[in-house]
């Protein structure tokens, strides 16, 4: 009797950590945060926050008004020596490849910075002179108060950690925002192509 | 010793491990990091468990026996519990994510560390090996990939965090393995250490 009652109750057991498994995993497919936060927001768009922002003019505006374009949103910080630089360079290529969209005001690329008190308007306008900005259709800004910049990092899912060098770490990536104000999609460093697919295919429906 | 003192300084020190746990600035530090989440906090958290199955009483073991007939049920337990404490991102999210991190400290204790103890005694020595072996190989696997990989598996450490402690479950990883070699080729196996059939 026992060695049915052990069969059935480790049976039990195994379907029931097959369950969790695969609903912790999304089907075996994510195994991270980082793509847990991808395929979320895929699944379920994120309506993106007000925020006080101040651009790399000093112009100040808010994110709320940028609703009703195409948003194409980066988080960085000036000082940082890796991935923002990346990021800089696929957004001034991202200029070039949605020209004629950032022409017509359908579409604006917007890098947000996370160290609001080092990235000041100059800092922040020198970023986009190292990155070659085309010098149309690119925002850099910086939140005005914490709870700005708190409420994005919720809403997109930021994560930034001190790396222990006086700068940070953080999951870099490169996320469309809709007419609406919605995150609809997140992609990573090197899909250009793929970004300048998802706003062209949105603007053509 | 008798029984009963036994069983009472067993739930003793797991009650004071499990409070010096959750004191958060132990919490803070052991969670500041990837590798001593992984191999301080997690294990400490098995080890709760493990002391309290020794507390338990001789009546509720009993009642719990004939489900558990060669440890098998405790030892799939164990496996499905670890494997779900192995994702990244279930790691990110009980430091982030209160509720998930209450899930940690519930489960790690009760759902592997305890069936552990309960399952160990009744498991033949060819069902431990292949346990041990198995474990041995996760941490290989796991330190391998740690080392090798160049993204940051979780969104809250760094990627050096990940390294070294893909380099400590590589040592680790061995010991366990010198270990078990040892036992083959040294170690004593009694009529006693086996499964006794009831």
């Amino acid at each position: 009797m026992s060695v049915l009652r052990t069969l059935l109750a480790s049976v039990t057991l195994l379907l029931a950590g097959g369950v969790a498994l695969n609903a912790t995993t999304g089907g075996f497919r994510v195994f991270t945060t980082e793509s847990a936060r991808r395929a979320a927001v895929r699944a379920h768009p994120v309506t993106v926050p007000p925020a006080a922002l101040q651009t790399q003019s000093g112009t100040r505006i808010n994110l709320a008004d940028l609703h009703g374009k195409w948003l194409v949103v980066d988080f960085i910080y000036t000082r940082c020596p890796s991935y923002c630089i990346a990021l800089g360079a696929e957004f001034a290529q991202l200029q070039d490849r949605l020209a004629g969209p950032i022409a017509q005001g359908q579409v604006q690329l917007l890098s947000i910075s996370f160290d609001p008190t080092y990235d000041t308007p100059p800092q922040l306008a020198a970023y986009l002179q190292r990155s070659r900005d085309r010098g149309h259709g690119w925002i850099a800004a910086r939140p005005l108060d914490a709870d700005g910049l708190h409420g994005l990092k919720r809403a997109f899912g930021l994560t930034v950690i001190a790396d222990g060098f006086d700068g940070y770490v953080h999951n870099a990536a490169i996320h469309v925002v809709d007419p609406r104000g919605q995150l609809v999609e997140i992609f990573d460093l090197g899909e250009l192509e793929r970004v300048e697919l998802a706003v062209r295919e949105g603007l053509s429906p | 010793m008798s029984r009963q003192r036994h069983a009472g300084r067993s739930a003793l020190l797991a009650t004071l491990a499990l409070g010096l746990l959750l004191a958060p600035p132990v919490k803070h530090a052991l969670e500041s990091s990837m590798t001593m989440q992984m191999l301080l906090q997690l294990p400490l958290l098995v080890g709760v468990g493990y002391a309290l199955a020794i507390a338990l009483p001789a009546k509720a073991l009993a009642r719990a026996a004939p489900w558990n007939r060669f440890g098998l049920t405790g030892l799939v337990l164990v496996s499905v519990v670890g494997a779900l404490w192995m994702l990244p991102r279930a790691l990110d999210a009980s430091v982030t994510e209160p509720l998930v991190g209450a899930a940690k400290y519930m489960s790690l204790p009760l759902l592997i560390g305890l069936p552990l103890a309960l399952s160990w005694p009744h498991m033949n020595f060819i069902v431990r090996g292949v346990f041990l072996l198995e474990g041995i190989a996760t941490c290989f696997r796991l330190g391998w990939l740690y080392l090798i990989s160049p993204d940051r598996l979780c969104a809250l450490y760094l990627l050096d965090d990940q390294r070294r402690l893909g380099q400590y479950l590589l040592v680790i990883g061995a010991a366990l393995l010198l270990a078990v070699a040892g036992k083959l080729l040294w170690g004593r196996f009694d009529a006693a250490d086996a499964a006794a059939p009831k």
